[in-house]
């Protein structure tokens, strides 16, 4: 198969496509190819993650010592909001579209995605979204200082002008988000090679679908929420104002509704990455394939009914705080389910442990880390206690950054070979790999003590009986933003060249990206494989 | 011969991906309308469970009836004013002792201390938030808006009386008031 595909390719390339590259800046601008896209998606991603990487490095040299040294308290606040915005909106999520048209195209055999333009536009939005966020820090006002989750009234009476900038930067990432997800959905349902049925598709592809789904139901409510915020705070509607008849309640409520299914946005294609990897690397088949389809499905429906769990210090009736407790703990049933499965797929796996294989690894352990934390906080009388902590802090920390990233550069490390042709530096990728394993560590485990001892989060300054912990959190933040420097420096040496990659340098690997060349041709699968 | 082929497939995927795309944004302007349907429906729920602690804002009727003798209900008053209205605001007495189904009158005193006119808005509340539902108000100064001159003082009433219905385990009733400056925000 493998050389028919090839050879299917070499001699459609002359006669079928008149788009040939253009080049220079044109050619990454008008570009409607799936892999220049998820390449600019990715660049945009990894640059938006050394960004707001700076930001917390600048919160974490303040919180080095307890005391105000380097920043005033608004600005500090200006760093957390757009530090966190950053995150979620810049660099997770643009990372995991990146994967989605790198990937999925040469996943389920299509030649592109199904809809390349709206493909170009919904990355080309992008820069300006964060340039209006980014360039905020620069106006009068300053940048967003209430909270990546903008509660209202903070974001609207008591806003400091920037409630505008950061609606319109909003409403143009979820706009970008939406088309993105639509793109996604399109091409899964209608680009399938022939006899590639829905129970055939690689959990990749499973996972990317059901998080286009998510985005696509949940982004528009965050456009509502913002334009209320909007409108509240400019043309006098009292949706959130109590002076006028509104609830600042309801606006926690109408966030969290997408803001929970936007956290599963940001782990489900992580699952689908690792449980790409992890078989590979294990040389067995992924351990109970449609029971990880259905623990996905479940994950996303249940993250629609459990929004409040955020919200149990607001004054819930108990019936409320029951309901939401039990529904929340209830997620830990599917992820358990993932979680055991992956340990399964590796069980009695010849395992190898390149550094793909070594972020999945870890991705499981302190992703599971994580999601036991986010158990305790589900627990409505404790959480009286975590709530608003740096519990909460290392709590999201551990599934976004050792969840979520962590899958991202081993999804990384895993395709670069097809991406670029050349093999990474393994030696180098395994030194990024444990830098970032200690010094994630002692950057958000501390977090755990800091939280129960009653630190509070979103705060300059703290009292003294933190300061030793806060000191090696802050040291532990610094290796691993400086630990990130190599990870570029392994991209950069791969693209410029390196040991030849095969067209399928992992032993273990099974899909359809490893029956094409290495770097993958701009053109794959312009005629359909075939699927046995 | 294989080229129209390839066409007709071609229009045919074209077909079938625009019925997708057509049918996600329907969900995608529905979800938008359903952020923005939230809005009432959370005041309907509310509204039944009391989940707000918001109490009526049209004036109840009172008729004269049964008055649960064996009840000792405690109202309790608490007043704060919002960032920016220069107002003293304040409860006249601190808390009354109520029967079930008996009328209360109460004063609260308001007092503009600045030089400008300014037009005030009191926002009830009550805790237990579902007790909100069996706290009836009569009058209440909170139902209108209060404009104040400079230097003006007013007293304001608040006639009320707790339903017969309160659950049992509901001995005490805080009611707040948080004054809100609306100077701006109405017309003339």
């Amino acid at each position: 198969m493998t050389t028919d595909v090839l050879n299917d390719h070499d001699s459609h390339e002359g006669e079928h496509h008149d788009d040939h590259k253009m080049t220079g800046i044109k050619r990454w601008l008008y570009t409607t190819n799936h892999k220049d896209i998820g390449s600019m998606y990715l660049w945009f991603s990894f640059i938006m993650f050394l960004i707001g990487g700076a930001l917390a490095m600048v919160i974490r040299a303040e919180l080095f010592q307890p005391g105000l040294q380097i920043v005033e308290p608004d600005f500090f606040n200006q760093l957390t909001t757009v530090h966190g915005l950053i995150m979620v909106f810049g660099a997770i999520m643009p990372a995991f579209v990146g994967f989605a048209n790198w990937m999925l195209p040469m996943m389920i055999g299509a030649p592109d995605m199904a809809l390349p333009r709206l493909n170009n536009w919904s990355f080309w939005i992008l820069p300006f979204a964060f340039a209006i966020l980014i360039g905020s820090f620069f106006m009068e006002s300053g940048a967003p200082n209430f909270g990546w989750t903008f509660y209202a009234p903070l974001s609207t009476t008591y806003s400091n002008g920037s409630t505008a900038f950061f609606v319109f930067a909003v409403h143009i990432m979820g706009i970008s988000s939406i088309m993105g997800a639509i793109n996604i959905v399109v091409t899964i349902m209608n680009m399938r090679a022939p006899g590639m049925t829905y129970m055939k598709m690689p959990l990749f592809v499973w996972t990317f679908f059901i998080t286009a789904y998510l985005l696509i139901a949940v982004m528009p409510i965050l456009a509502g929420v913002v334009t209320m915020l909007l409108t509240d705070t400019y043309f006098g509607t009292s949706f959130f104002d109590a002076a006028g008849g509104g609830d600042p309640v309801l606006f926690q409520h109408i966030f969290w509704f997408f803001g929970h299914p936007e956290v599963y946005i940001m782990i489900l294609p992580a699952f689908g990455i690792v449980s790409t990897i992890i078989p590979a690397f294990s040389r067995k088949k992924l351990f109970g394939y449609s029971s990880m389809v259905y623990a996905t499905a479940s994950i996303a429906f249940l993250s629609f009914i459990v929004w409040a769990h955020h919200m149990f210090t607001t004054g819930m009736p108990l019936f409320g705080e029951l309901f939401f407790m039990y529904c929340t703990m209830l997620i830990a049933v599917p992820t358990g389910v993932k979680v055991f499965n992956w340990m399964a797929t590796m069980w009695r796996g010849s395992m190898t442990f390149e550094t793909p294989m070594l972020f999945s690894i870890a991705f499981v352990i302190l992703f599971t880390i994580g999601g036991f934390s986010g158990l305790m906080l589900a627990l409505t009388p404790v959480d009286f206690q975590y709530h608003d902590t740096y519990f909460v802090v290392a709590h999201f920390h551990y599934v976004l950054v050792t969840g979520s990233l962590f899958s991202i550069f081993a999804g990384a490390y895993y395709w670069l070979p097809k991406w670029t042709g050349y093999m990474y530096n393994e030696t180098l990728g395994k030194v990024h790999f444990w830098c970032s394993l200690i010094s994630v560590n002692l950057l958000f485990f501390p977090m755990h003590f800091l939280g129960l001892a009653g630190m509070p989060r979103r705060i300059p300054d703290y009292a003294l009986q933190f300061a030793d912990f806060n000191k090696w959190v802050s040291i532990g933040g610094f290796a691993f933003g400086l630990s990130q420097l190599i990870f570029l420096v392994v991209v950069i040496k791969c693209i410029r060249g390196g040991e030849k990659a095969p067209a399928k340098p992992w032993e273990g690997a099974e899909g359809l990206e490893w029956t094409v060349a290495s770097p993958a041709p701009y053109h794959t699968f312009t005629t359909p494989p075939k699927i046995d | 011969m294989k080229q129209d082929m390839e066409k007709e497939t071609e229009q045919n995927v074209q077909q079938k991906n625009s019925k997708v795309i057509k049918k996600l944004m329907l969900i995608v302007f529905g979800m938008f309308g359903f952020g923005f349907a939230l809005v009432p429906l959370y005041d309907v729920f509310c509204d039944i469970t009391g989940l707000n602690g918001k109490t009526n804002d049209v004036a109840a009727v009172y008729s004269a009836g049964d008055i649960d003798t064996s009840r000792t209900i405690t109202v309790q008053f608490i007043t704060r004013t919002a960032k920016g209205i220069p107002w003293q605001f304040n409860p006249v007495i601190n808390e009354v002792k109520v029967h079930p189904g008996e009328m209360k009158f109460v004063k609260f005193y308001a007092k503009n201390e600045s030089d400008r006119d300014i037009v005030g808005q009191a926002v009830p509340s009550v805790s237990p938030g579902l007790a909100a539902a069996y706290f009836q108000k009569i009058e209440c100064f909170c139902f209108t808006q209060q404009p104040l001159q400079a230097n003006e003082e007013i007293e304001m009433g608040l006639q009320f009386y707790v339903d017969l219905e309160l659950p049992e385990e509901i001995t005490t009733l805080t009611l707040s008031y948080t004054l809100y400056d609306i100077t701006g925000k109405v017309d003339s």
